[in-house]
């Protein structure tokens, strides 16, 4: 009796387990389908390599596609060399007291702050106070703000996994505290902190909230790229034909088509790091 | 035989708590004295003053003199990074540099502004004993090396300097027999060039290798003197009932 019951709690433990599963899975697959399915059909170098024409209802999205790269570039370029020194200025340099974790602590804070305050703070500092209009720049630097914290919290954990002994090993043969890092510590992190910056770049490509009010536009006609001015971009081009757009039906199989396109990206990027990360493990050993 | 490394009246305070308390302490050159005392005595913590590593925690508070032959390492006007060229280290861990086996030796020559061609990686690969088993190998990663390896390699690195001294750290402490007697046979040879201060847990080794041995407790030296003197005619009762394994 006593065995009896006990198999049971375990195979409803078991059962339970495997059901959540399943439904995580299924959910994940459903979409993916859903995406891929109603987006294949449009993949072709065509689609990538042409402007959206007539009202956006035929066309590619080269225009939006070209927005997002060069965002994504702008954003690496604030957040990466801030990011990563100021790790290294709180991991390798800061004393422990409670200003540092003072800062520490705000800046893991951060990276809970929704993206539409950084939207809204990105309008208020970069379009307004500082000028820059609703541009690629303003809009760049915004999701470079959003990035700095995941930016320095990767790069701390990285720089943190290296043991002291490492530290020490190169004091101990004359090196500066700075030849330390820049020859000894950069070098054995960079596969950990370069994951966390492609991650980061992956999460930051797909962000729509803010753009929203920095510069991300509606549609752009002929050239576009160009800092100073308005821009398209994947996601926003995403959500504006799905919910913007005045024949929503019609350009339904462009949207899924945006859809695959931008999710494809972001795989990329995420394999890219999981790439680096087997690396850097092999290596180890 | 004169003196090479000393401390006078050095007291040293991680914090609120004393760990080195009025240490006066002589090593000879071309001699290797052990540093001997139970766990938490401070040896480790005088020898690593001598090449000022405590220069990494903001909370170590260090009193007294210590001295290169007469120059004063504590001295506001000798930077540290010179000081360290002169006393090499050898730490517990054998700690290679992620990098290929060469450039684990390159490096310190090259931030030092000495030549680092292959003929001084040899050079340095042959006096730890090392060469051999390296020399076709020489591109691959450090940390492929066995621990022994690994700890020879390190040692070539601290000898490639050409310093004045060699403190270690107990290197044999994370080895096997055999790898440990192999350090043991390439620290005495090293000793015709450099002089060596080791601290070990290890009554034996300090037996086998050590000219002078140094007994600590509590942050105080409490007996020094030529090893076979003090292992077999103890001035101390302490000192004798350490090394008799009474306690420690």
């Amino acid at each position: 009796m006593r065995r009896k019951s006990h198999l049971l709690t375990s195979v409803v433990e078991w059962g339970t387990l495997l059901l959540s599963t399943l439904l995580v899975c299924f959910f994940l697959l459903v979409v993916i389908w859903e995406i891929a399915s109603k987006g294949a059909p449009l993949l072709s170098w065509d689609f990538l390599f042409s402007t959206p024409s007539e009202g956006m209802t035929k066309g590619g999205i080269l225009t939006p596609i070209i927005g997002t790269i060069i965002l994504t570039f702008i954003t690496a370029l604030f957040a990466i060399p801030f990011g990563v020194a100021c790790a290294i200025y709180l991991q390798e340099y800061a004393e422990d007291n409670w200003l540092t974790r003072t800062i520490r602590a705000s800046i893991r804070n951060l990276s809970g702050v929704p993206s539409i305050i950084y939207g809204l703070f990105g309008l208020a500092l970069f379009v307004q106070a500082l000028a820059l209009g609703t541009s690629m720049i303003a809009a760049g630097l915004t999701l470079g703000l959003l990035s700095l914290p995941y930016v320095i919290t990767t790069t701390e954990e990285a720089l943190m996994r290296i043991p002291n002994s490492m530290r020490e090993a190169a004091l101990a043969v004359g090196a500066t505290k700075f030849e330390t890092i820049k020859d000894v510590i950069l070098p054995a992190a960079m596969s950990g902190i370069l994951t966390g910056v492609v991650l980061t770049l992956s999460r930051a490509s797909g962000e729509t909230a803010p753009i929203l009010f920095t510069g991300a536009a509606f549609y752009i006609n002929g050239a576009s790229g160009y800092l100073d001015q308005e821009f398209m971009a994947l996601p926003y081009h995403l959500y504006m034909l799905s919910t913007q757009h005045q024949s929503i039906e019609e350009v339904r199989p462009i949207a899924y088509g945006t859809a695959l396109v931008l999710i494809i990206v972001v795989f990329f990027l995420n394999l890219t790091a999981f790439y680096i990360r087997y690396k850097y493990r092999k290596n180890e050993h | 035989m004169s003196i090479k490394l000393s401390a006078k009246n050095l007291h040293i305070n991680f914090g609120t708590k004393k760990v080195l308390n009025n240490v006066n302490v002589a090593f000879e050159e071309h001699q290797i004295t052990a540093l001997i005392g139970p766990s938490g005595c401070g040896k480790s913590t005088l020898l690593r003053s001598f090449n000022r590593m405590h220069d990494l925690s903001s909370d170590a508070k260090i009193e007294g003199s210590l001295f290169l032959d007469s120059l004063d390492l504590y001295a506001r006007t000798v930077p540290v990074t010179e000081i360290r060229k002169r006393i090499g280290m050898v730490f517990q861990k054998a700690n290679p540099f992620p990098k290929s086996i060469y450039d684990n030796i390159a490096y310190g020559l090259k931030i030092n502004n000495l030549p680092h061609g292959k003929k001084e990686i040899e050079k340095a690969l042959r006096e730890a004993f090392l060469w051999d088993e390296v020399k076709n190998d020489l591109k691959m990663p450090a940390t492929r090396l066995s621990g022994g390896q690994q700890q020879r390699l390190c040692i070539a690195r601290a000898v490639a300097l050409r310093p004045e001294v060699i403190l270690m750290d107990e290197p044999c402490s994370a080895l096997d027999p055999i790898s440990t007697l192999k350090i043991e046979e390439l620290i005495v040879h090293l000793k015709e060039k450099y002089t060596i201060v080791i601290v070990t847990h290890n009554m034996q080794q300090a037996q086998r290798i050590a000219d002078r041995t140094v007994f600590m407790y509590l942050g105080e030296v409490k007996e020094e003197g030529i090893t076979t003197q003090l292992f077999n005619h103890p001035a101390e009762e302490m000192t004798a009932n350490y090394i008799r394994g009474q306690f420690g």
